[in-house]
């Protein structure tokens, strides 16, 4: 028969070889020990984060931006106010009103952009079905207010964040957006020249044709139009 | 349970003196008790220390799921299916998808079922490591185990937001695929977390698994058997733990399950030791369909040509996955639109929570704690 009591030393020498290797064991030491931040030195790579003031890795995602082309938000900015993704948000934080000029007409950017952070749930529905990448998701998780009411309900102004700003916090998404986005303006700039070639050669055929018509004509107006002269 | 209360009374009325007027003690555990792994209560009534009847209450955390589901498009459910089990979005994640996959026929790139097993598989080495930390901790063995478990488990939550963005509320599915392809040099950092885990399994072993203390806890402790669990509608470890052998993964062979050679174990006993050592052995098995996907995973999209507004015909369905709590399963009825008129969700834990009663009658009101610890619940599942 076994020693009764044999399983619980065991056991405890499992935490007493733990309590050791943790002093010489590199890769436990990285791990055991509580770090404020991840960054500071000694981090493995992979989890440095992509830029100083944040807690988060390249991959992590927190709630969504507004992006801009170029210095000027208002004159970069990639919104056209579709509204798609106010519908399609699950717990309906966003909302959109449109903008018009003096006369009325509709002019494709948002006058007000309200995103509840309070309410988002950072689920990226949003980003998924913008069709015109307007909007992304950003990594600032120090957000915390001392206003209890709106304080976490962030307007157009404040949601708006440079292109540049995408590319320094998701290096590899932004990239891969921007091909994407790079190749789909060439091909519907290819598909326009397409269009608009056909629509040309369509328009001198046309043109031939109608050349080739009054020429066939036996030219009936010119003598009468003579005669009657 | 009225009966058996009954009967203990009486038993009372005519052993002791009617001068010392001794009756049953109820006692309401919880909602807010930490052996309830959340906002649950039971309404124990107590004979002495023993448990005469237990009723579990819950809906403190009712969030209406199922009736928010059906007022928004097929999409917008997929991230609150992350919050149905917390632990586990991925497999909830599949299980939705599946079943939505059923009602419009959308292909599913072969990268992508490969990066689906490898997601669910780690997603059951996340719950079962937290299950088995949690287990121990209902037994009185405070922290360590915890913590040795939630330090593996943190590096595969690491891997999963290196891949979706986030670590638990994953949201990384869809009809159809995946949302994007893991980063580079994901599937090696996946590779090496694999390849260490069976030496955190072996720690563990030795750690508690032969801790006199423990057996004598868990053995003989909380018996289902497997006719009462099969009837009762149990499925997932606890099922597998009384001897049954049924296992989703085997019996349907969604996604691409039928390519990997894994074995079932089964408890034979159906106490809270089995329960508790089914989960180690399962991890094991875990590990071999991980190290052959991730061997064999090919290259390619991870998106199939699933259509932009997602709206299938009249229809229904159910889709079904083997979640590492049990069976997880969604019912679907279509109405043409793109909204389902019905919206219904099979929460495993919910049902395992069926027998508590017939666990616990018997035994002491601290046995009770361990059979609800190996029952393995998420409250977010079982009050939707």
């Amino acid at each position: 028969m076994r020693l009764l009591g044999f399983g619980i030393l065991k056991g405890m020498a499992v935490t007493l070889e733990n309590f050791v290797r943790s002093y010489f064991d590199r890769d436990r030491r990285h791990h055991l020990f509580t770090k404020e931040y991840a960054w500071e030195p000694g981090a493995p790579a992979e989890v440095l984060p992509a830029r100083a003031d944040t807690t988060v890795t390249a991959h992590s995602r927190n709630f969504p931006i507004l992006l801009h082309d170029g210095a000027d938000p208002m004159g970069g900015i990639r919104c056209v106010a579709c509204q798609i993704c106010e519908r399609e948000c699950p717990p309906q934080c966003i909302y959109i009103e449109k903008d018009y000029d003096e006369q009325g007409k509709y002019i494709k950017r948002p006058a007000i952009f309200d995103i509840d952070l309070s309410v988002c749930m950072s689920c990226q529905i949003c980003v998924e079905v913008c069709p015109f990448d307007a909007i992304v998701m950003d990594s600032q998780f120090e957000l915390s207010t001392a206003n209890r009411f709106g304080g976490l309900l962030q307007h157009r102004d404040q949601l708006l964040k440079s292109n540049e700003y995408y590319h320094r916090i998701h290096p590899e998404e932004a990239r891969a957006r921007d091909d994407r986005m790079a190749q789909e303006k060439a091909e519907k700039e290819a598909k326009q020249a397409a269009a608009d070639a056909a629509k040309k050669k369509a328009a001198e055929a046309k043109a031939a044709a109608e050349i080739a018509a009054e020429k066939s004509k036996p030219e009936p107006s010119a003598p009468t139009a003579g005669g009657a002269a | 349970m009225s009966a058996a209360a009954a009967t203990a009374a009486a038993s009372y009325s005519l052993v002791r003196q009617p001068a010392m007027e001794t009756g049953l003690l109820e006692v309401s555990m919880g909602p807010h008790h930490p052996s309830t792994h959340g906002v649950f209560r039971m309404d124990v009534r107590l004979d002495g220390e023993t448990v005469v009847a237990l009723k579990p209450v819950f809906g403190y955390l009712h969030r209406n799921h199922e009736k928010l589901a059906e007022g928004m498009s097929y999409l917008a459910s997929m991230p609150f299916t992350d919050r149905l089990d917390y632990f586990n979005s991925m497999t909830n994640n599949w299980a939705y998808a599946l079943a939505a996959e059923q009602l419009l026929p959308i292909e599913v790139p072969e990268r992508a079922q490969y990066l689906r097993v490898i997601m669910a598989e780690l997603t059951r080495l996340v719950n079962h490591t937290s299950l088995v930390g949690f287990f121990l901790n209902d037994l009185g063995a405070l922290g360590t185990p915890l913590l040795y478990a939630f330090r593996e488990r943190e590096r595969i939550l690491d891997l999963f937001e290196q891949a979706s963005g986030a670590r638990m509320m994953c949201n990384y599915f869809r009809f159809g695929g995946l949302r994007c392809d893991v980063p580079e040099g994901w599937l090696a950092r996946a590779r090496a977390v694999v390849d260490a885990f069976p030496r955190f399994l072996d720690e563990f072993e030795k750690l508690l698994c032969e801790n006199e203390i423990v057996l004598a806890r868990t053995q003989r402790v909380g018996v289902l058997s497997g006719a009462q669990a099969v009837n009762a509608g149990i499925t997932g470890p606890m099922l597998r733990a009384s001897g049954v052998n049924y296992d989703l993964r085997k019996v349907d062979r969604y996604g691409i399950y039928e390519r990997f050679a894994f074995r079932v174990p089964l408890g034979s006993a159906g106490d809270c030791y089995d329960r508790f050592m089914i989960r180690l052995l399962e991890m094991r098995e875990s590990l071999k369909i991980l190290d052959a996907a991730l061997r064999d995973i090919p290259t390619g999209p991870v998106m199939g040509n699933a259509p932009r507004v997602f709206k299938p015909a009249a229809s229904e369905t159910y889709g079904r996955v083997e979640s590492p709590k049990g069976e997880l399963g969604f019912y679907l009825i279509a109405d043409g639109t793109t909204k389902p008129y019905r919206y219904r969700v099979r929460p495993p834990s919910f049902i395992n929570l069926t027998v508590l009663e017939d666990l616990c009658v018997g035994h002491t009101i601290a046995d009770a704690v361990v059979i609800l610890g190996s029952v393995d619940i998420v409250l977010g599942e079982v009050d939707r």
